[in-house]
Order: C-alpha cells, then sequence, then structure tokens
C-alpha cells in the first residue's frame, strides 16, 4: 500500500506541547514540510523564540538556537553571516517580535538579511497569561486589557506585514492563516516561497501567519477558528504585500 | 616588526591576529578607533565588520555567530555594555565562546566619556543574571593588548565561555610601540557543538539556556560552577614590581596601575619602601599574589579611578591581615603621579588613603 501520509523528517518525534486546538501544531508541519520539499533538513538552522515556541528546537529535527526575546533576527544575522550557505530561519511570535522585537526585525530586514521569518499572530502573549499584545484587536479582552482593548489607553494594533513591507531590504512579504484547510495549503506556498527566496540569495523574508489561541481568546478550538475568520481578517488582510519580480505570479 | 599603534586598534590588530573574523557592535565614544580599524581590516582578510542597530542587537549576533562556530567579538564602552548585559548571560547560559571589549568611561547614567574604571563590579561580579562568571583581562599598555587579545580569544574556547577585556579612554587612544609577531594564524580547537546544519553528523545541535524543570537547571548550575572553579584556580595573572622589600603594596590595575608604577618610584625616591601588585585578570581575581604577605608589608593601598570597587577584593583576598586603604578619583578624572605618591606617604605613616570621596563618607581607608 502506498504510503501518502506521514510525519515530515524535520519534525522530531516528541508530542507538541501545545494547548488543544493551538495552531502553532500546523504551522510546524507546515515549515517542516516545505524544509522536506527542498531538502534543506541538514543544512539548515533554526532560532527559536521566547514564548510559546520556546521549546520548537524540541520539535523541529535541524539545528536550533534559542534566543532571548525578540533577538531572533539578531541571532539569525550572526548565524548567516558566518555561513551564508546555510539556511536561516527564526520563528517568532507577535510579543517577541511586534513587541520587544521590533528594532532587530525592521534592522534585520534593512539590511536585506537573507534569513526566512516565520511570524505567528494570535492577538495574543499565550506563554505568560494571556496579556495584550502589540496585534491584540481594538475591544478584545485579555488579562491586561479586561474591558478590551482600548485605544486611547493602549493604543492600536500593529499591522506588521504591511509595516514590513515597506522597508527596501524586505524582498518577501506575505499574511496567511491557517484557520481551514484551503488556507493551511496556501500558507504551505507562501512559507515554501519564503525559503525559496532566501536559496536564491534575494534577501529577506517573512510570512505572518494568523494563528488561535483557543485557551487565552476563552474560546473553544472550533470557535477559535471561526473568531479568527471574522475578527482577526478584517484587520489584518491576507495576501501577498510584496514579491521578488521573477516570482510574481504562480499559486498563493 | 615593531609599529606605533594606539590602544583601540591594536585590539583590532591582537583579535585578527587571534583569528577572529566577525565583529558586531555599535557606536559609541571613546572605543571608536577600534570599529573603524575593523571596518577596512576585516574585510582584507575575508571577515565580516557589521554595524548593528544597537548594542542589544550586536550582543546577540555575537550570540549567533559563537553558535555558528566563529571567533566573534563585540566592543563597546559602558552604557553600550549594560545594554549587553542579558546577552552575555545569555552566551554564559548556552556556553559559548566570545570577546567582549569594554572602553570604560564615566558613570553613572550617561555620565562623560572620560577615563574610568567604575565599572569593575559589572565586569567581575555578573553584570547578567543568573549564576555565571566570565574572564575579565585587563591590559595596561598597548603591547599587552595585542598579547591579551590572542589569550582572550584562547580562554574562550577552552572554557566555551564570554571572556571581556577592559580599558579606558586612556588606553585605547594612546600610541605605543608594539611588536607585531610574524605568525601562523591560530588554529581555534574544533567545535563539534556548533549549530552548522546537521550534514555528516545524524543529529541535530541545540543551542539553549532553558532548562524548565529546577533539577535540571540546578545541574546544569553545579556543572557551570565546576568551571568557574576551574578558571579561578587555573587563570589568576598578575605582575608585581618592587614587592620584596615594600612596607607599601599598591593594587592598581590598567592604566592606573602605570600611573602607580610611576608613583611607587617617586615615593621611594622620597624614602618610602613601596611596591606594586597590578591584576592582569580582574576575574578570578588573582588572590594567590596576597596568599603569602611579607613581614615587612605594613599595609595595602588599592588605588583606582572609581569610587572603590576593586578594594572589596583586596580586602578578602588580605583577609584582614594588614589594613587595606583606598585612595581614587572618579568621574573621569585621573590621579597623578604626584597624587598617588603623596597617598603612599600618608598611609605609610599611618594616616587613611586620602582625601576621596569613599574615605570622606566613612566607607573606607
Amino acid at each position: 500500500m502506498a504510503r501518502i501520509f506521514a510525519r515530515p523528517r524535520a519534525l522530531t518525534d516528541k508530542a507538541f506541547h501545545y494547548c488543544p486546538g493551538c495552531t502553532h501544531g500546523i504551522i510546524h508541519r507546515v515549515v517542516a514540510q516545505v524544509i522536506d520539499e527542498l531538502g534543506i533538513r541538514e543544512n539548515t538552522i533554526g532560532v527559536c523564540p521566547v514564548g510559546c515556541a520556546v521549546f520548537a528546537y524540541d520539535y523541529f529535527n535541524v539545528d536550533m538556537i534559542q534566543a532571548a526575546h525578540g533577538r531572533a533576527p539578531a541571532v539569525a544575522t550572526g548565524v548567516k553571516r558566518v555561513l551564508p550557505d546555510r539556511v536561516v530561519f527564526t520563528y517568532q511570535g507577535d510579543g517577541d517580535l511586534g513587541a520587544i522585537g521590533t528594532a532587530e526585525i525592521v534592522h534585520a530586514a534593512a539590511r536585506g538579511e537573507n534569513i526566512t521569518v516565520i511570524f505567528v499572530n494570535n492577538a495574543i502573549y499565550g506563554m505568560t497569561g494571556g496579556q495584550m499584545a502589540p496585534t491584540t484587536l481594538l475591544g478584545q479582552k485579555t488579562t491586561t486589557t479586561p474591558q478590551g482593548r482600548d485605544a486611547r489607553v493602549a493604543g492600536y494594533p500593529l499591522r506588521v506585514a504591511e509595516m514590513m513591507s515597506t522597508v527596501e531590504g524586505a524582498s518577501y512579504v506575505a499574511r496567511v492563516a491557517v484557520h481551514n484547510p484551503a488556507n493551511v495549503v496556501r500558507a504551505k506556498h507562501a512559507v515554501k516561497k519564503a525559503f525559496q527566496v532566501q536559496l536564491a540569495g534575494r534577501g529577506f523574508a517573512l510570512v505572518e501567519v494568523l494563528s488561535t489561541c483557543p485557551t487565552n481568546w476563552g474560546l473553544s478550538p472550533v470557535e477559535a477558528l471561526q473568531w479568527l475568520q471574522d475578527h482577526m481578517l478584517p484587520v489584518y488582510p491576507l495576501g501577498e504585500f510584496k514579491v521578488p519580480p521573477e516570482m510574481t505570479g504562480g499559486e498563493t | 616588526m615593531k609599529v606605533m599603534m594606539k590602544g583601540n586598534e591594536a585590539i583590532g590588530e591582537g583579535a585578527i591576529r587571534a583569528g577572529c573574523r566577525f565583529f558586531f557592535g555599535y557606536p559609541i565614544t571613546p572605543q571608536s578607533e577600534l570599529p573603524h580599524y575593523l571596518a577596512w581590516r576585516l574585510p582584507e582578510v575575508g571577515g565580516v565588520y557589521l554595524q548593528a542597530e544597537s548594542e542589544v542587537a550586536a550582543i546577540n549576533m555575537v550570540y549567533g555567530a559563537a553558535s555558528a562556530g566563529a571567533r566573534v567579538m563585540t566592543s563597546s564602552s559602558s552604557p553600550g555594555i549594560s545594554l549587553m548585559q542579558e546577552g552575555i548571560s545569555y552566551l554564559a547560559g548556552a556556553e559559548l565562546p566570545c570577546v567582549i571589549v569594554n572602553i570604560m568611561r564615566g558613570g553613572p547614567g550617561l555620565g562623560n566619556i572620560a577615563p574610568a574604571q567604575s565599572d569593575y563590579f559589572q565586569a567581575t561580579r555578573g553584570g547578567g543574571h543568573g549564576d555565571y562568571r566570565h574572564i575579565v583581562l585587563a591590559p595596561s599598555s598597548v603591547q599587552e593588548i595585542i598579547d591579551l587579545m590572542g589569550l582572550a580569544f584562547d580562554l574562550a574556547d577552552r572554557y566555551r565561555n564570554p571572556v571581556m577585556v577592559v580599558g579606558d579612554g586612556i588606553l585605547g587612544q594612546m600610541m605605543e610601540p608594539v611588536e607585531l609577531k610574524e605568525e601562523e594564524p591560530p588554529v581555534p580547537p574544533a567545535k563539534p557543538w556548533a549549530t552548522t546544519g546537521m550534514r555528516g553528523r545524524g543529529h541535530p545541535n541545540i543551542i539553549n539556556s532553558l532548562y524548565i524543570v529546577p533539577e535540571e537547571l540546578e545541574a546544569v548550575n553545579r556543572r557551570l560552577a565546576v568551571k568557574y572553579a576551574r578558571m579561578e584556580e587555573d587563570e589568576q595573572r598578575w605582575d608585581a614590581y618592587r614587592v620584596d622589600d615594600a612596607a607599601v603594596v599598591v593594587v592598581a590595575y590598567g592604566t592606573m596601575a602605570r600611573i602607580a608604577r610611576a608613583a611607587v618610584d617617586m615615593a621611594r625616591a622620597r624614602g618610602v619602601a613601596t611596591g606594586l601588585i597590578r591584576p592582569i585578570t580582574l576575574w578570578p581575581f588573582p588572590r594567590r599574589a596576597f596568599a603569602h604577605i611579607s613581614p615587612g608589608v605594613l599595609c595595602f593601598l588599592v588605588v583606582e579611578m572609581s569610587a572603590g570597587q576593586m578594594v572589596d577584593d583586596v580586602r578578602l583576598a588580605v583577609n584582614g591581615a594588614r589594613p587595606v586603604h583606598f585612595y581614587g578619583r572618579t568621574g573621569g578624572v585621573v590621579p597623578t603621579v604626584r597624587e598617588v605618591a603623596e597617598a603612599i606617604t600618608r598611609v605609610a605613616g599611618g594616616e587613611a588613603g586620602g582625601q576621596d570621596l569613599c574615605s570622606a563618607a566613612g566607607a573606607h581607608g
């Protein structure tokens, strides 16, 4: 019997610690599948964040580095400058990349660092207990915005993909979601492009992935998928914001 | 080959001769000649000079380059070194070798850019969080900078640990003749732990300082403590000058030691038998230099360009066997030879160290 479905080789056998219904697992799998398909597993170094994905080094079956909160793009820069022929990616959440690490991500892009960034946006801090993230929606209740995010007090959600697409050194910028199978397929195409951009030496690539946090959103896994569609997509529109000229067209 | 070099340039040349090919840093005075030098010199030898967006980013680029197995360094001055402390803690926790240069300036806060030694506590006590230590080297001449940069990279690799080199604006900006030996570049040790991609290895390497289970972290802390104890045992370095018959032993490091050495000669010319102990490693502190105090030693005088920091380590090393006096100027004020010689005369006569900030407050001497 033909084997048509298997665990990607770029994932270890370790069971994810993620909460039920959290889409980090899907995103890990998408990244691992792309690494397998591009045949780069033994040539890749990943940098994990501080946040829910802090243990990503237990899950990706490639060389991994655990970075200080927000500093993954700087760490990846150091690795890539020493080993320009290897594939380097970061995997970061919205607090890590969009708050404490804003300077590092903007300047890694400005330098056109030839790295791939997977940016997981679930509009909340998961690991520390559901606090407001830079990407928390207006009106969204969190443990630090118990009445809902009020712009007069807590400002506005940060649209990272749009912001990053204005940086000249950024080569590929896209936003995808993983709340249903069709979007998971599109997410995989975007992640693959983001690695192909690096392999082609075209510089900085970032894929923002809209993700769920049922635990801290206070919703069931199914409700969370619906909430992402109903509330996040209007604020965070999907699509490619920047594509290298020779890569335009094709499936996304 | 003998050439005239500025101290800051010698740091760069010493690093290159030690096989360092990667530098990440952020502009700050008074270490600017170092990045200026490396910005042209590193590309010349096939290396990378990269200006980071902040000291925070710079130290994390060092973390990445060290993870990839490179000999790598950064450099800054006091406020910038403060910003790097989290990264230094991570480097120590993940056991990554690198060299960090601090050309110290006056503080606290923005302070000023004048020479100071007021980052001694930060350097030797671990300015970042957690139970960690790193070797601190304190050259006092441009030639010694060249020599110690090679040692710094070797020690970093030997112990898989950050090594700090401290100086100040005087040492960084003065020119002195240095002997540049024609040597083959050293071959750094193999780094089978580095994250370079797992091809040919069969298993992934992981660079990490996270141990979520307390017993596991305690085991790591214990293993690190053994490593630090080995450094304390094996890496104490100091220089002694005219101490054999000394009644007063001055203790000073770096730029201050040069002034103190001249003051020792001046005091001797005035009839006070004086000597100098110059710590070359600030951590581990060279306690062994104080292990056997001659009967003729009356007292110690610690001289620093700070309000009194290394004096604590001297007191620990002397452990009450003799009085330990202090004389210091701070805020970027550099004591003159005459001032120090007068302080020597005072302590030789049984008085306190002098009119310094600390003795005025009753804290020292």
